[in-house]
């Protein structure tokens, strides 16, 4: 020993001096050998100063060594780490975008809770940078921080914040990650980046898709409505029936009439069918992590009727290597119980080899039991046949209790299995004897009393067989059913009287409890037998026993004492027993998420995010909107379509649809004033990719002032209604159709706007059964047609009120106008101005309705009034035309103030005009709901200007 | 304070006699003693095969694969996909096996620091940072025999000194200025049948799985595009990352900006509707007698529908009853192997000529006084046929865009038996 520890030093005093030399290879010889200790447990602490030294080295590979080694050690030896940080603090300046991110990597990999603020600086910084693969790495190190010290929680979710509002593909797996881990209770922050991710998904890379469709499969559960609700809503009303108390049972009554007709025509929330169709591709992945992450998407959202196409993909993965084979066989167990069908045609696909190890047979005979119905279930038994004959013997066992589960499951085919499974009593195997007794006590239990000649065949086995549980079995049968073998049962209880006290102890209870039903039945024959056994287990050493004999003595045994109870005896011994449901150890196994790691223990793992229920009521769905003007949504909504049929190499994909959310995004940090970062438009990374089409940067960029939609429609003449066109007389062919926003409350729906419908008929003929058909609102939006009218003569001309809910929204709705001859297909598009009702409040009121309305819900604009538009008179009739406010008194007259509440939603809308020297004025407009806000400033910028 | 994390924390690769020979800690270490967990389940496992590749002890889980006779087994703190993990941890095996040829113990141990390197780049705070080949290998070059002997004289690295673009862009899959003499592209058409064939010879259960695999060694950043006579045949499809879906749903082809070297482009299961040409046939005699200690064993393979084709490589394993001592065998052709402690028969027959069938007979020895077996054992087939598909897919045109160049283009066909099942 005294000898062997100075070897010891020796030798990492030779590594000491290796790295202090001025060679690089002697450096990176020293460094290869401490890896090599490091990488077999062993410890190489001591060396940290002479190795630390090293960090600043030239070569690479020392550089890289140096740092797996700093990364291990530097929690222990806090102290000395310090040195090196600022090697990394200059790493983090390099020009270089790869230093950059190594050296945060580095950094923020060290365990070091000194330097928390140091690394915090990084990670801001690094996630404005301007190469995507370092705000990549930005994100890695956000969970490294975060484990580090969770006070930062705040701070690192504004930095989560930008960073998921990147647009590009490399970014956005890793920041989900962060997000994940530190704070997926944060539901909100997903919304505005929902369809972009959605959009990227298929072209970022397999880890990040994997994290990514789990999550969105957590925010879809809070977001949108269950495609299959209809099918629910008996048992729910059932349920509510029976919890209602009396007096509110008219009012639910009521409320459930309302959400029946409010539910009934369920129509999918485009966002849903977003992220099932974009999701649907990755099935044809080849990591089995991305396919098993669809697939439980599809099972968890998908309708119905479109959950089969997880199947073939599923299938698919049972070629792949046997730990994949084993999860997957999980939950297609868990699936196939809910979604047989699916399965079905796949069969034999789940058929058992010789081959396959013992637990994944075990698996894959449960799915073929899941899977087994009338049709099926002769293949079935016939393919159990062999299985029988196998050489398992687990196997075996598992194989027998799945052909009870199919008896009891299938009616038709009990008879049949129960004579398979008394064949095998005479199996020569004692394993293969006992599972089958367990499994026909079971099946016995349902109708006992055609099968005497089963249950005398059993006593016959008691004097072989010699499991425990099989003989258990086999006495609670003879005892229970005793009369219908009246002359075997007091034999048997005979011989196991003789071998009582041999046996175990779960028999030696079967045998007091066969005696008891015994006399109780029979007690002429079996009295002294009875009596004998009962004496021998009050002495027995367990415990248990010795009291089931006190107790059954006492209860069967007639004497003075024991009175009413005993008259009862037989009642409690031999009353009616339900037959036990032989069912799957995976049923209700899907309240966990499919895939995940709890799902698979079937215990909640930490950290684990519980998978949400439906709501009854889907949220908002405009909070997915992205905040630019409204009217550009439909050209890029096709633009994207385009886009994404231009498959894969699509970063580029990011700047239909999802550049908005990513902009926007940005544009709120800025107001909140807090990033200051570089503008992403950057050359960089874009022009690097030489393969891929130039980026080209999006066109609605330079087009907000391209036209203002519908307020250039608005009228000039003051205070006038504007009527619009719907139908062109010669589109109409003779018929003719305008309408305007009365701004008069809809009648019956007070969220609804009221559309005013002028119908003209320029033809010759009668216009018969005019009606509005086929609405197709987009999601949310409802649309109340007008009563039809039957007939219109030539000439004539007839007035309708519609009522529309928008959504707060300014996306057209569209429906079809019918004739008796033909249809038109027409869309109402609101400015909006028209979206919002006056409200009537005092200037105090006002102001503090304001002052909760402060920072991201204010937008300011300077506005330059024109020479006709400078008089009070104007000013309030340009605004009023504009949009439909109701002005607020105003104390100082240089100030206007109006105010309104949007339809659907009630969210209050202040405007305040405020007159400067001259034609200068300023507009402020409070609004949560931020993009009505910044198009209606948009709008009174414009009628103020005409 | 402590604070629970995601994905990956640790890896320990063991060996089949159970010393863990590495470890590596992406977080704080966990130490070694988290493996007795492994160890405990593994010997109630009886073989390797069961032992469960998810266990939950009191503070971590472990979720482990097995490959070349090493268990990779890591250690993870909280909730993920178990899918998630099991399928890192075999790209991992296969990256070794792709430095190093082979991914065996030998192998790891001696190229200790590459691993070390390997690890680090490919998982970052446990999460999937580099898991593609092409990437991998800029920033860590594959060690081979003449750069180790350079690289011990001179001192220089095995680590890349170029930065890895492929990383930043976005065909991460492809390694930019690639360049070659020699321009090619081979692609290896393998079909396996996988079949399970009753006691009378019908078919119980059979379908074909195949697989592409590429060998592309082209310059600069070709675009290929590659089309088959009778793509409809294709039922379920899976590709690699580098496959424009869209193409593939619309058109049916192949377009793929390819990465460098070897890679498999895509698997696929032909659809099942399409009845399975099943190549040979087995005629089986095998039978134990009552209250004797031996047995019977005739087995004769014969070919059967193989388009004209020589089918070669065969080669039957079974697997005995424990009961069987010993076995007595002739063989018309080929050679046969008994080992009496797994009692595993092997018969290599080679190459089947339908003139003379090859045929395997002879005496079983049991263990006296054992019952006789229950069952008979079940036939396990390998062959080969060269130069067919024995779906009949084909490849129609293989065209390349983007470069000026004129490939050498090769299409190789190959049909073998996959989980190949004969039930006796």
């Amino acid at each position: 020993m005294g000898f062997f520890f100075p070897m010891v030093w020796y030798r990492h005093d030779d590594l000491k001096e290796m790295l202090d030399s001025n060679k690089d290879s002697l450096k990176l010889e020293a460094m290869k050998r401490i890896v090599a200790m490091i990488a077999r447990g062993k410890n190489a602490s001591d060396l940290f100063p002479a190795v630390v030294k090293n960090v600043a080295c030239k070569n690479i590979e020392v550089k890289k060594l140096v740092y797996v080694y700093l990364v291990r050690y530097a929690e222990e030896q806090q102290d000395l780490a310090l040195l090196s940080i600022s090697t990394f603090q200059r790493g983090l300046k390099d020009p270089n975008q790869l230093i950059r991110a190594s050296a945060l990597r580095v950094l923020s990999s060290i365990r070091v809770p000194i330097i928390v603020p140091i690394m915090m600086l990084a990670i801001k910084e690094a996630a404005s940078d301007m190469s995507p693969y370092v705000r990549k790495t930005a994100a890695h190190a956000i969970p490294k921080l975060y484990s580090l010290d969770s006070d930062q929680k705040d701070q690192l979710i504004e930095v989560i914040e930008k960073l998921l509002a990147d647009k590009t593909t490399l970014v956005a797996g890793s920041v989900v990650m962060a997000f994940e881990e530190v704070c997926p209770e944060r539901i909100d922050l997903i919304h505005k980046n929902y369809r972009k991710l959605c959009n990227l998904l298929i072209d970022v890379e397999e880890w990040g898709q994997v994290v990514i469709i789990n999550m969105l499969t957590r925010y879809a559960r809070t977001q949108f409505l269950s495609p299959n609700q209809n099918e629910s809503l008996l048992e729910e009303s059932a349920e509510k029936a029976f919890y209602g108390s009396e007096d509110e049972d008219a009012k639910d009554a009521k409320a459930e009439a309302a959400s029946l007709a409010k539910r009934k025509p369920y129509v999918m929330d485009p966002d849903h069918r977003l992220l099932l169709r974009n999701t649907k591709p990755l099935l044809q992945s080849r990591n089995a992590a991305v396919v098993m992450a669809v697939a439980q998407l599809y099972f968890h959202l998908a309708p119905k009727a479109e959950v089969g196409v997880i199947a073939k993909a599923l299938v698919r993965l049972l070629r792949s290597h046997s730990e994949v084979q084993y999860v997957v066989l999980q939950n297609v167990a868990t699936m196939s119980i809910k979604r047989r069908g699916m399965f079905e045609p796949y069969l034999k696909s789940f058929y058992i080899r010789s081959t396959d190890p013992t637990q994944i047979k075990i698996l894959k005979l449960e799915v073929l039991t899941n899977l087994a119905n009338e049709t099926n279930i002769s293949t079935i038994l016939r393919e159990f046949q062999t299985y029988i004959r196998s050489m398992d013997k687990d196997f075996v066992a598992a194989t027998i209790q799945a052909i009870g589960r199919c008896a009891t499951n299938i009616g038709k085919v009990r008879d049949t299995c129960l004579n398979g499974l008394v064949q095998l009593l005479s199996n020569r195997d004692e394993l293969v004897v006992a599972e089958s007794v367990v499994v026909i006590k079971k099946l016995l239990q349902m109708q006992p009393a055609q099968h005497s000649e089963i249950i005398k065949h059993m006593a016959k086995l008691t004097d072989n067989i010699q499991v425990p549980m099989a003989r258990a079995s086999i006495l609670w049968l003879i005892g229970e059913y005793c009369e219908h073998v009246p002359k075997i049962a007091p034999d048997v209880l005979r011989k196991m009287a003789k071998s009582f006290t041999n046996e175990e102890d779960i028999v030696k209870l079967q045998v007091i409890n066969l005696a008891a039903k015994l006399y109780l039945t029979n007690s002429k024959q079996s009295k002294l037998l009875t009596q004998y056994v009962l004496n021998l287990a009050k002495y027995d050493q367990n415990y248990d026993i010795r009291d089931r004999a006190r107790f059954i003595r006492q209860l069967i045994v007639p004497t003075e004492k024991s009175g009413a109870l005993n008259k009862y005896a037989k009642k409690l011994f031999l009353a009616q027993k339900p037959a036990p449901i032989l069912e799957s150890s995976f049923k209700d196994r899907d309240h966990f998420q499919l895939g995940s790691l709890s799902h698979l223990l079937n215990t909640k793992a930490v950290g684990y995010q519980e998978l949400p229920d439906w709501p009854d009521e889907a949220p908002d769905p405009s909070v997915r909107n992205v905040e630019v003007p409204e009217w550009t949504k439909c050209t890029s909504r096709e633009k994207r379509k385009e886009k994404v049929e231009k498959p894969f190499y699509s970063d580029s994909e990011g700047e239909s649809g999802p550049t908005e959310s990513a902009d926007s995004g940005e544009d709120l940090v800025t107001q909140k004033g807090m990033g200051q970062g570089p503008p992403r438009w950057g050359m960089g990374q874009e022009a690097s990719r030489s393969p891929i089409p130039p980026w080209h940067p999006p066109e609605w960029v330079g087009s907000p002032h391209r036209s203002l939609g519908p307020s250039q429609l608005l009228s000039p003449a003051f205070g006038a209604v504007r009527t619009y066109e719907l139908l062109h007389r010669m589109a109409g062919e003779g018929l003719s159709v305008e309408y305007c926003f009365s701004r008069r409350p809809f009648p019956g729906d007070p969220h609804m706007v009221a559309v005013q419908i002028q119908i003209s008929n320029n033809t010759d003929a009668e216009v018969k059964s005019l009606r509005v058909s086929e609405p197709k609102p987009l999601s949310g939006m409802r649309i109340q047609e007008f009563p039809e009218i039957e007939r219109l003569a030539p000439g004539d001309t007839v007035s309708v009120v519609m009522g529309i809910d928008f959504c707060d929204s300014t996306q057209a709705a569209n429906f079809q106008l019918c004739t008796h001859t033909r249809h038109f297909y027409v869309s109402i598009q609101p400015p909006v101005g028209e979206l919002m009702a006056p409200v009537f409040m005092s200037e105090n009121e006002f102001k503090k309705e304001q002052g909760k309305l402060m920072g991201m819900s204010e937008i300011t604009e300077k506005v330059t009034l024109p020479e006709k538009c400078r008089s009070d008179h104007a000013i309030v009739q340009q605004v009023t035309s504009a949009a439909n406010v109701g002005r607020v008194p105003c104390g100082a007259d240089n100030e206007y103030r109006f105010a309104a509440k949007t339809v659907t939603s009630g969210s209050l809308v202040l405007i305040t005009l405020e007159r400067r020297e001259g034609a200068a004025a300023q507009l402020i407009v409070n609004s949560e709901k931020m993009v009505i806000g910044t198009m209606l400033v948009k709008d009174i910028v414009q009628a103020l200007a005409q | 304070m402590c604070f629970q994390q995601k994905m990956i924390h640790s890896l320990f690769l063991i060996n089949c006699s159970g010393d863990i020979f590495l470890e590596k800690h992406w977080k704080s270490v966990v130490s070694q003693s988290v493996c007795d967990y492994f160890f405990e389940a593994q010997e109630k496992a009886i073989d390797v095969e069961n032992v469960p590749p998810v266990i939950s002890t009191p503070h971590h889980y472990l979720i482990s694969i097995y490959r070349d006779k090493i268990f990779f087994v890591s250690v993870i703190q909280t909730e993920v996909p178990p899918l998630f993990v099991i399928e890192f941890l075999h790209r991992v095996a296969d990256t070794f096996q792709d430095y190093f040829g082979e991914c065996s113990e030998t192998a790891i141990k001696d190229n200790v620091v590459i691993v070390y390197e390997l690890l680090e780049e490919m998982l970052d705070n446990g999460f999937p940072l580099a898991t593609e080949s092409n990437i991998l290998k800029e920033l860590i070059k594959p060690p081979t025999i003449l750069r180790s002997v350079v690289n011990s004289i001179t001192g220089s690295s095995n680590v890349g000194d170029t930065l890895p673009t492929g990383q930043l862009s976005n065909i991460p899959w492809r390694r930019a200025g690639v360049k070659y003499t020699n321009n090619e592209a081979y692609f290896d058409v393998v079909e396996e049948i996988d079949a399970i064939i009753d006691k009378s010879g019908s078919t119980v259960f059979a379908e074909i799985q195949g697989v592409i695999d590429s060998c592309i060694k082209l310059s600069g950043m070709p675009d290929l595009s590659l089309s088959f006579m009778n793509p409809r045949l294709l039922d379920d499809v899976s590709f690699h990352p580098c496959i424009r879906f869209k193409r593939w749903e619309s058109e049916r082809v192949l377009s793929f900006i390819p990465p460098d070297g070897n890679f498999r482009l895509i698997s696929y299961r032909v659809s099942s509707q399409n009845l399975v040409a099943i190549p040979v046939y087995v005629k089986h005699m095998i039978s134990f007698k009552e209250n004797s200690s031996s047995g019977r064993f005739d087995v004769t393979i014969g070919p059967k529908q193989n388009m004209g084709k020589t089918v070669e490589g065969v080669v039957m394993t079974v697997h005995m009853p424990k009961a069987v001592l010993n076995m007595n065998l002739t063989a018309t052709q080929g050679s046969y192997t008994f080992d009496p402690v797994t009692k595993v028969l092997t018969w290599d027959v080679g190459k089947i000529t339908p003139q003379k069938l090859p045929n395997l007979k002879g005496i079983v020895n049991l263990q006296s006084g054992a019952p006789k077996p229950e069952e008979n054992p079940s036939l396990n087939i390998q062959f080969k046929i060269q130069q067919l598909a024995i779906s009949g897919l084909k490849v129609n045109r293989l065209d390349m865009y983007g470069e000026k160049y004129k490939p050498f283009k090769g299409v190789k066909y190959i049909t073998k038996a996959g989980k190949f099942q004969v039930r006796t």
